[in-house]
This record gives C-alpha cells, sequence and structure tokens, in this order.
C-alpha cells in the first residue's frame, strides 16, 4: 500500500503531494488542457507548441483516428470521415442538426442520440468528444510526466487525480450527460463539468481580484451563453444564466458562405466543395475583423472559380441579426437577476467569435460600456477550469480559498393534463437544488403512474425538450385521490438531475437517476468502453482493478483524515465499526478482486453515513459559533 | 447534536419579518464554504452524499428567507397557519376590483405594445406590493394569524400580477 497521506479537508497537502489536475475546454472549435503550476495556471501546449487543438476527428478505414490539425488538414478531401463540430451534436437528435442539407456526414437517425457513419463504422458525437478529451490527456500526462499505462503502480503520486471539463452554460440535462459519457470514455476522472462563462469569471476574477457584478458575454463556434456574476470576497455567485446552445461563429460563416453562393451562382456541391467553401467562410469572416474587405477565393473540384469580394459592411448587414440573437438572451438574464444595466462593473468577452468588431459594438451599446477585452479569449475558460480542478482536487492554499455558486440554466418541469408543462424547479435556481411535489391517483385501484421530466421555458411539452420518462410502479390499489405519491427532483453541483419517488401511505420508493430521452444507454456506454480499451489494448480487468484500488485508497485516506480531526464524535463501539470497515477495505485492496473492492468500499460508506452527518452539523455549527464570537 | 430546525435557526437570525439583508447573506456565504459539494470532492460518498443535502437545504433557506413573499409564507407556517386553506379564500371586494382593473390596463397596454404603460403599471403594482408587506409586518410580528393569512394571499395575487407584467415586458424586447 501507499504511505498515506493525512491532511485536512481544505488543508493543502505538501508540495510534492500535490495531486495531478487538470482543466479541459472542450470547445465547438477548439479545445485545450490547463493545470496550476506553482499557483499559477497554465495552458498545456502539444508538441509543437500550440495551445489550441482544432475539435476535429477524422476515422480512417485502418480504424486509426487522426485529430486536430492533422485531421484538420484533411477536412476538405475527406469531409464524409473528417467530424467538424461534433460538440453540436451531443445530446441531439437528427431533427436538431443545424442545416443537415450542408453538412457532409452521413446521419444516422439513433434512438437516443444522431451519429455518423464513417469507413471506421457509426460513431456517436460522444465517440468523436472522447478523441479529442483522449488527445488532452495525452498531451497533459506528458507535460506532467506521467507515464500512462503503469497500471501496476501502487502509489498514487505521478497519477491523473481527476479532471474538470467545461460546457456551455445554457447546455440542457442531457448535452451534459453526453459530455460526461465522453470524458469517462476518454479515461478521465470527472471532477466537475463547469460552466464556460463560469471559469471565465473565476480566472478574470481571481487575477484581476475583481469585486461587484460581471456579466461574462461567450460567443464561441457553436454556442452562445452569458452569465451574470456577482464576485464578492471570494464568493463566485452565478445570479442568471442564459444563452442559445446552436448559435456561435459557425452560424456566421454559414450566412456568409449562403451569401457567397447566391452571389456566385454554383450549381449544387458536392460535400468536399461545402467543407471548401464553409472553411473558406470562417477565414474570409476572421479576416473581416480587421480589413475593410476580404477576398473570398476557392477553386472546387467541378475546376470552377470562386472570387468574391466581401467588404465589412456587408457581412455585418448580412450577419446582424446573428447578433441580434445575443442581446435578446442578455437582457432576459439580467432581468432574472434583477438587475439594470448600470449595476454591471464589466463585461468579461469570452470566445473566438467576440473578436468581430460588430459584436463588440452590440455589446457596448447594450451595456453602456467599453467590454473588457483585456485577456485571451481563447484561453480564459481552460484556465478557469484548471483553477477550479485545482481547488477540487484539494490542493488550494488558505489564501486561494474560494468558492463557487452556479445555477440550473433551464427549468424543469414536468407534463401534465393536456400536454401543458408545470414547472418544478425554475431556471436560475442555485445549485445543488431541489423541489418536491405531490400528486395523487385519478382513477380507482390505478397501480402505476408515469411521470415525464422536460426541461425548458415554454408552456406547451411539445416545445421543451423532454429529458426523461420513468414509471412509478406498485402504488397500493386505493380509491381515487387517494394515494400520496411524493416525487422528488435534484440537480446536483453538475446541473445533472435525478429524481425520486415514494408513495406516502406505504412508503414505496421508486429511484431512478435520469435517464435523458436522447442520450446513450448504459449498454452502449459499455460497448464503447470496451471498443475503446481494444483500440488501446488496455485490459479492461487490469483497469478496472487500478480504478478500485485508487477509489479505495482515496477512502481509506479521507475516513483517517476525518477521524483525526472529529474522532471525538463517535463512541468507542462506532469507532471500532468504522475502524473494521476501513481494514476489511485495505485488505480488499491487497487482492485482485475489483468487486470485492467495490464491495468493501460500499460497505465503508455505510458505516460512515452518521459519523458524516454529524460531522456536517458540527460544521453548521461552526458557522454560527463564529458568529457570535464576533458579535459578543 | 440536532441540526438547526428552522430556517432562522440555521442561519442564526431572529425569527422576524424584517430581515438584516447584509447579514443574511455572509451567513449564507460562511455556510456554503464549509457545506458546498466542491468541498467535499476528494471525501468518501457519505460526506458527499451529506454535503449535498446540506448544500441543498442552505439554498433552499436562503431563497425563502430572501424572498420577502416567500418569507411570509414561511412563517405563517411556521406559526402553523395555511395560506391556502380553502376556507376563507374570499378577498376583499374593492381589492378584487382593483385587480381586474389593473389586468385590463395590462392587456390594454400589452396589445397596444405600449411599453411605457407597462412600466408605470408596474411601479404602481410595485408600490402597493410594498405597503402590503407593511401592512403584513405588523400582522405576522403581532401573531394575527388570520389577517397575515388573508394579506399574504393579496400578495400573492399582486406578485402573480407582476409576474405578467414582466413577461409582457419581454415579450415587448422580443
Ligand atoms: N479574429 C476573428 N474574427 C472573427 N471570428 C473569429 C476570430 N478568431 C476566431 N473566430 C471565430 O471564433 C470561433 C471559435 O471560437 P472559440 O472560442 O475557439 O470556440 P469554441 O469555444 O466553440 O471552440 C470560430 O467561429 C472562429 O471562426
Ligand atoms: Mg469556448
Amino acid at each position: 500500500m501507499a504511505l498515506l497521506q493525512i491532511s485536512e479537508p481544505g488543508e493543502s497537502p505538501a508540495p510534492h503531494q500535490r495531486r495531478l489536475a487538470i482543466g479541459i475546454d472542450l470547445g465547438t472549435t477548439n479545445s485545450l488542457v490547463a493545470t496550476v503550476r506553482n499557483s499559477i495556471a497554465v495552458v498545456l501546449n502539444d508538441a509543437d507548441g500550440h495551445p489550441l487543438l482544432p475539435s476535429i476527428v477524422r476515422y480512417l478505414a485502418d480504424g486509426s483516428v487522426q485529430v486536430g490539425f492533422a485531421a484538420e488538414a484533411q477536412q476538405a478531401r475527406d469531409a464524409k470521415n473528417t467530424i467538424v463540430s461534433a460538440k453540436r451534436f451531443m445530446g441531439r437528435g437528427l431533427k436538431d442538426v443545424p442545416y443537415p442539407e450542408n453538412s457532409p456526414y452521413d446521419f444516422v437517425d439513433a434512438p437516443g442520440m444522431v451519429q455518423i457513419r464513417t469507413v471506421a463504422g457509426v460513431k456517436s458525437p460522444v465517440e468523436v468528444s472522447a478523441e479529442i478529451l483522449r488527445t488532452l490527456r495525452v498531451r497533459a500526462e506528458a507535460a506532467l510526466g506521467i507515464s500512462h499505462g503503469a497500471a501496476s503502480g501502487e502509489d498514487g503520486a505521478g497519477e491523473l487525480y481527476g479532471a474538470v471539463i467545461t460546457v456551455p452554460a445554457y447546455f440542457d440535462d442531457a448535452q451534459r450527460q453526453a459530455t460526461k459519457d465522453a470524458a469517462k470514455l476518454a479515461g478521465l476522472n470527472v471532477m466537475r463539468l463547469l460552466n464556460e462563462p463560469t471559469a471565465a469569471a473565476i480566472a478574470y476574477g481571481l487575477d484581476n481580484a475583481a469585486e461587484g457584478i460581471y456579466a461574462v458575454f461567450d460567443l464561441g463556434g457553436g454556442t452562445f451563453d452569458v452569465s451574470i456574476l456577482k464576485l464578492s470576497r471570494g464568493v463566485f455567485e452565478v445570479m442568471a444564466t442564459g444563452g442559445d446552445s446552436a448559435l456561435g461563429g459557425d452560424d456566421f460563416d454559414h450566412r456568409l458562405f449562403c451569401w457567397v453562393l447566391e452571389r456566385a451562382k454554383l450549381a449544387p456541391l458536392s460535400d468536399e466543395d461545402t467543407r471548401l467553401m464553409l472553411s473558406r467562410a470562417r477565414q474570409v469572416k476572421e479576416d473581416l475583423t480587421n480589413h475593410v474587405e476580404a477576398r473570398f477565393n476557392a477553386r472546387l473540384s467541378t475546376r470552377e472559380i470562386v472570387d468574391v469580394v466581401v467588404n465589412q459592411q456587408d457581412f455585418w448587414d448580412m450577419s446582424q441579426t446573428l447578433v441580434a440573437k445575443t442581446l435578446a438572451p442578455t437582457r432576459r438574464a439580467l432581468r432574472d437577476a434583477g438587475l439594470a444595466v448600470a449595476d454591471v462593473k464589466g463585461v468579461v468577452m469570452v470566445g473566438g467569435a467576440t473578436r468581430m468588431p460588430h459584436v463588440q459594438r452590440a455589446v457596448g451599446e447594450l451595456f453602456g460600456q467599453v467590454p473588457l477585452n483585456n485577456l485571451d479569449p481563447d484561453k480564459v475558460v481552460a484556465l478557469g477550469a484548471a483553477m477550479q480542478a485545482n481547488a477540487l482536487a484539494g490542493n488550494r492554499s488558505s489564501e486561494e480559498d474560494w468558492l463557487l455558486l452556479d445555477v440550473v440554466p433551464l427549468s424543469l418541469g414536468i407534463e401534465t393534463m393536456g400536454g401543458l408543462v408545470e414547472k418544478v424547479i425554475p431556471r436560475n435556481s442555485t445549485l445543488p437544488v431541489s423541489r418536491a411535489q405531490e400528486f395523487t391517483t385519478f382513477k380507482d385501484g390505478q397501480t402505476a403512474m408515469a411521470i415525464h421530466v422536460v426541461q425548458g421555458e415554454r408552456e406547451l411539452v411539445s416545445d421543451c425538450r423532454s429529458l426523461a420518462r420513468f414509471e412509478l410502479r406498485g402504488i397500493p390499489p386505493m380509491a381515487a385521490g387517494a394515494a400520496r405519491i411524493r416525487v422528488t427532483y435534484q440537480v446536483d453541483a453538475d446541473g445533472l438531475m435525478s429524481v425520486a419517488a415514494r408513495e406516502a401511505t406505504t412508503g414505496i420508493e421508486a429511484s431512478v437517476a435520469v435517464k435523458p430521452s436522447y442520450g446513450l444507454s448504459d449498454g452502449e456506454i459499455t460497448r464503447m468502453l470496451r471498443d475503446s480499451f481494444e483500440h488501446a489494448r488496455d485490459d479492461v480487468h487490469l483497469r478496472a482493478l487500478r480504478e478500485q484500488q485508487v477509489e479505495g485508497s482515496r477512502m481509506v485516506e479521507s475516513v483517517r483524515a476525518a477521524l483525526a480531526q472529529d474522532g471525538d464524535l463517535l463512541d468507542a463501539e462506532e469507532r471500532a465499526a468504522i475502524d473494521a470497515a476501513i481494514s476489511a477495505l485495505e485488505k480488499s485492496m491487497a487482492g485482485t478482486d475489483h468487486r470485492g473492492i467495490k464491495v468493501a468500499i460500499e460497505r465503508a460508506n455505510r458505516a460512515t453515513d452518521a459519523f458524516a452527518a454529524r460531522r456536517m452539523d458540527r460544521s453548521v455549527k461552526s458557522v454560527l459559533a463564529g458568529r457570535n464570537i464576533a458579535t459578543i | 447534536m440536532n441540526s438547526p430546525s428552522d430556517h432562522f435557526e440555521l442561519f442564526g437570525l431572529p425569527r422576524r419579518f424584517a430581515v438584516d439583508l447584509p447579514a443574511l447573506e455572509k451567513r449564507y456565504r460562511d455556510l456554503q464554504r464549509e457545506v458546498h459539494p466542491d468541498r467535499f470532492s476528494t471525501a468518501p460518498v457519505s460526506e458527499q452524499r451529506q454535503s449535498m443535502e446540506m448544500a441543498t437545504r442552505v439554498n433552499e433557506a436562503y431563497r425563502t428567507l430572501k424572498t420577502p413573499l416567500l418569507r411570509v409564507r414561511y412563517m405563517l407556517e411556521l406559526e402553523g397557519g395555511d395560506v391556502l386553506a380553502e376556507t376563507n379564500t374570499a378577498m376583499p371586494r374593492e381589492f378584487l376590483m382593483q385587480q381586474m382593473g389593473w389586468r385590463e390596463v395590462l392587456e390594454e397596454a400589452a396589445e397596444a405594445r405600449n411599453a411605457q404603460r407597462l412600466d408605470a403599471l408596474d411601479a404602481q403594482v410595485g408600490a402597493e406590493l410594498d405597503a402590503t408587506f407593511a401592512d403584513v409586518e405588523v400582522a405576522l410580528d403581532a401573531r394575527d394569524g388570520a389577517t397575515s393569512a388573508s394579506l399574504v394571499r393579496k400578495l400573492m395575487f399582486l406578485d402573480k400580477l407582476r409576474e405578467e407584467i414582466g413577461a409582457a415586458q419581454e415579450r415587448l424586447e422580443n
């Protein structure tokens, strides 16, 4: 066994024992990985010194995969097998795909989530994202001096402890779940899903010791988020968030592409030419940020030559409606926060697409102030994620003692009679949040009840996104209206929902982890995991054993720390029961049966339940006591 | 040792309608610093569960105490009163007339896309809310359950109306 490191929660481990943690910005266009070194967050570059990894994955016939620049270079030649902007398909069905007619992919309308047929087989957007995450994991491991595959390693140092992955604040439950699945597939321990604008606020706020109300305006390649935060003495409190998870720089490219198509009067394009034209459009759009005009130039496979001059004003005119689409959610977020424009101290601009002058201008006009552009809009999200990862891994020192309070972006509701939605958890509720509702039966002898959970702001179920359906069975037959079914919805700190239901008179319980209507089944995830292991020639059993051993030593370590701190809360008998569970766990960890370790961990958890509750009460009391001392 | 039994106790504040908001906010942050799940990401599952429950409770208590309407309803509940009791839901006729008048204004202004009119109505209803809160404070602190309950119902009407005005304003902007 490893030597046990005893450190109190909240206390920073000694430098050589720092846990290695990373933050990943999994972007639509570009992805990055960062970490905290000597208390400073840094982006980790690839071997050629590039910080950004284009979020592009190419599948080859021989089963190999190219990720990043190599894939980007081939996108116009092998459009069908080179997946760009896969993030736009995460947790989405075929009907949600924007302009499928201009997309070169061979979409497969799978029941959970749209999939793409490639030469290497049918791929889910989750698998595509996992390739990007895996590439970044390997990059980080190399930079941090971790040798992967040392699966038998006994000591916990030199291991990647965990990762924080960012998601657009406006991502719904299905999109978040898909991101978490992708990280799992890439072999990452996800400590937290963090909202992109919140990550940017951390990086900005900590760097500038900012206090007050700030807005973060994040327009990336495929998503738009706006968050209003209150920064006060180390607490980052999100007051409201809004956005559009299908609006970004890609849409500006598409506008320009359509405009040029019309000008040049081209015949319908092949997939390859479409991809070529779209990437030219992106280039021209970016050129127009700093130039009054730019040349749209392309040689198509039909030997046709496209040569159109675009001036800035034309581009602004054709895309003004897209800019306007960012302003409505921004106003709504302010209103939800109960704030006026004048309350906002600064507007932090994030995301490559905020470089466009007409976006800058519109935001400046709305807020009546020049937006803040003094940080790198490409890197700030990854840097904030790394800071949060460092804190969650327990590495923070006392002067880095800050806390994040985030919100649920979209209201959660359930379907009621007539296809109407009844809101249960309103948008912008601070996480974690839970609400309970009571239902009754409407027929005599009714023994089952279906509940349909949706997410969105509209009144009709058909206008909201279906999250999950579940059924409560075994209601004891009673007269209509006699049963009392209490359904509890909980949204955790990752913004993911779970539901529990119980009938009050009989205590019958049905707990369901919500499986999104748009998502992967557990079976699919297992298959993908198996495929990816085969791919990496990894040993599934060894991997599982290793995982459980790491989990087990975390458990032992933290229980020891808790006992050292609060052992006085236990009597001798209770103490003995916990000691016994811990030594049983240690014994199982010395063996090779990963299931046995898992069981021992569960037992140890149960053995420490009451202790954990008492510790929690003690810490709440300590806050109250602190007040008394200060005021007396 | 028992957990604090009600929201006021959890925040170490006296059970009164007038809440010291800066103290409430400070206590909220102090509590979340101790109990939030981010503080327990390296802890065993048993502690993570406790943290999630307590952080959820702290959020709920904060929302309730911070929001005047939720706070008065909660106080009434603590007193054993029930605002939604089916009996005695009749509102004074005068108030109902005023309500109907305001709703008419709301409909007309929304139809005519008259933002100024909406803003004026919003201010008017806001003033009425403030005045009613002042009344309910007196009734609550005097432990006059019946009067409090009827005033709280009035507040709920007004709050609903204000929400609808907000929705109409939002529709105008988009
Ligand atoms: N100089 C620029 N002018 C206009 N748009 C730009 C510029 N630089 C980058 N972009 C756009 O920003 C988007 C990518 O932003 P990024 O923040 O990297 O997105 P994501 O986080 O979604 O990956 C792309 O649409 C890209 O074309
Ligand atoms: Mg981004």
